[in-house]
């Protein structure tokens, strides 16, 4: 048998809002989270803006024991437990060091790489020959599984604990990995998620790639433009998003809160064969993705209401586009509606797909599309295929009821997942 | 040094890592830092790197394995004081 998988919880570390009604608030309001950061200055970044989620020191001693916070410099698992603890409080559960052990209840989280910067510090321990000096944490922080491993220890789950990570399509495939595990009856409740580090060490690559913006370090809120004719890059981000997934029946023998119903999705990769490479799609492998999702929940196409897709403001922004009209069959006025969280939080990298889920489901809950910014000036190529009314660019109030979400990631990898309304 | 001063710095040190408020509390020279102050194993070695800092002293793997408790500590710190 097969059950059905519907979201009792969420929560959500963005740099536009941390915690999920500062976060509604803002991606209602299309508020910015994208700030200038001198330390990229100082390091010569030819981008130096991008988009940090604002935790309090006092903040941290809510989820985390003055003992978890000695020697404690790994940006993404902060943000990685905040959004992940918060959102199991949500669903309804205990945060507590002596709650017990529950076998049914598990977490998927991912993340690129682990505490970054705790990695630079033990590498410079490492150099000057003072290995004896790394103390306790290192390990535990520079784990790629860190996360998952502190969240489990957290909230004392005990069905599957582990990280997935496939570069910015982590956190959507965070999701459809735990929607399969609770509809094969392989755990009743996953905690699913990802996150991500902020800084230097973290965005330079992508710095040296010159994928990132270099034109709006003097507008950093005007910096990130999806669909826009003046993109010429993305601005990163960071932070993490995290959703409780759970089986029917058991939220509602709980009579927990139903934020959505995840109706199915699907994961592939386009194999870097064809036009697809490290860094580009396989078009066909795009469109593959989208239509085995549809096809995996039971819908047809034409039941979409509305699109949040991966957009990062790049030249890959019109080819999805592209992508989605050929797979949907719709285009024109006929299109849903779309949108890019990108516009206010850029590109959160491992932790895109969990934060874009996060808005896609409360889209759901509250009825709303909300507002594409920064792209007042929609680039030609798309809006010959779409109609420009589908971007919205101020919030629309309307009945949702279906929403689909990708992602895409470096290594030609794919993920798509859809949302419905869950009426009781 | 002077043995209560010695038991009141290690006191500080290892504040931080112990899980059993009551054994902390009646903190001596008899006190294990396992068994009495519940301090998770992996911790040791942070309370370790923290009595070489306060101390400014260095300690060896084989005087690590030993300092498992309090006087295990204040011998250890005593022998690295004179040494300096």
């Amino acid at each position: 048998m097969k059950h059905r998988v519907v979201i009792t919880g969420m929560g959500v570390v963005a740099p536009n809002g941390v915690g999920l009604s500062e976060f509604t608030n803002a991606i209602k309001k299309g508020v910015s989270g994208i700030t200038y950061h001198q330390n990229l200055k100082d390091l010569d970044f030819s981008c130096c803006i991008g988009g940090v989620p604002q935790v309090s020191e006092e903040k941290r001693l809510h989820y985390f024991t003055p003992l978890q916070l000695r020697g404690f410099n790994s940006s993404g698992i902060l943000y990685g437990c905040i959004a992940g603890i918060d959102a199991w409080k949500d669903a309804g559960f205990p945060f507590d060091s002596e709650s017990e052990l529950d076998y049914n209840s598990g977490t998927i989280f991912g993340t690129g790489t682990s505490g970054i910067e705790k990695f630079r510090e033990a590498i410079y321990k490492i150099d000057t020959k003072q290995v004896k000096r790394l103390g306790s944490t290192a390990v535990l922080q520079t784990m790629a599984s860190g996360v998952s491993a502190f969240l489990g220890g957290m909230l004392g789950l005990g069905n599957q604990v582990t990280t997935n990570s496939s570069a910015c399509t982590t956190g959507t495939e965070a999701i459809i990995l735990g929607f399969d595990r609770i509809q094969s009856g392989k755990a009743k409740r996953m905690l699913v998620g990802s996150c991500s580090d902020d800084g230097p060490y973290i965005w330079g690559g992508f710095d040296a790639m010159r994928v990132m913006t270099y034109k709006h370090n003097e507008t950093p809120k005007q910096g990130s433009r999806p669909m826009s004719a003046t993109a010429d890059g993305f601005v990163p981000g960071s932070g993490a998003g995290a959703l409780v997934l759970e089986s029917l029946e058991s939220a509602l023998e709980r009579k927990a809160t139903i934020y959505a119903e995840v109706l199915g999705g699907a994961l592939n990769s386009g194999g870097q064969r064809g036009e697809g490479t490290m860094t580009a799609p396989n078009e066909e492998a795009v469109v593959g993705c989208i239509k085995k999702a549809i096809e995996n929940s039971g819908i047809s196409a034409d039941a979409i209401d509305t699109i949040n897709g991966h957009l990062t403001a790049t030249s890959k922004d019109s080819l999805e586009i592209k992508n989605w009209t050929k797979a949907l069959h719709r285009k024109g006025v006929d299109f849903p509606y779309i949108n890019s969280l990108k516009g206010m939080v850029g590109h959160c990298l491992t932790a895109a797909g969990s934060i874009e889920s996060v808005a896609t489901v409360l889209q759901l809950k509250e009825q709303f599309i909300f507002p594409n910014i920064n792209c007042e000036d929609v680039l030609p190529e798309i809006s010959s295929l779409i109609s420009e009314e589908k971007i919205p660019k101020k919030l629309v109030e309307t009945k949702v009821t279906i929403a689909i979400k990708a992602s895409f990631g470096f290594g030609d990898v794919n993920g798509c997942v859809i949302f419905k309304t869950y009426l009781a | 040094m002077e043995k209560q001063a010695l038991i009141a710095k290690l006191k500080t040190i290892v504040e931080p890592y112990i899980q059993d408020e009551d054994a902390f509390k009646s903190l001596s020279e008899n006190t294990d830092f396992v068994k009495d102050l519940k301090i998770n194993s992996a911790n040791l070695v942070d309370v370790i790197l923290d009595v070489e800092d306060v101390f400014d002293i260095r300690i060896e793997n084989v005087d690590m394995e030993k300092m498992l408790s309090v006087k295990a500590a204040m011998d250890i710190v005593n022998e690295k004081l004179a040494a300096k």
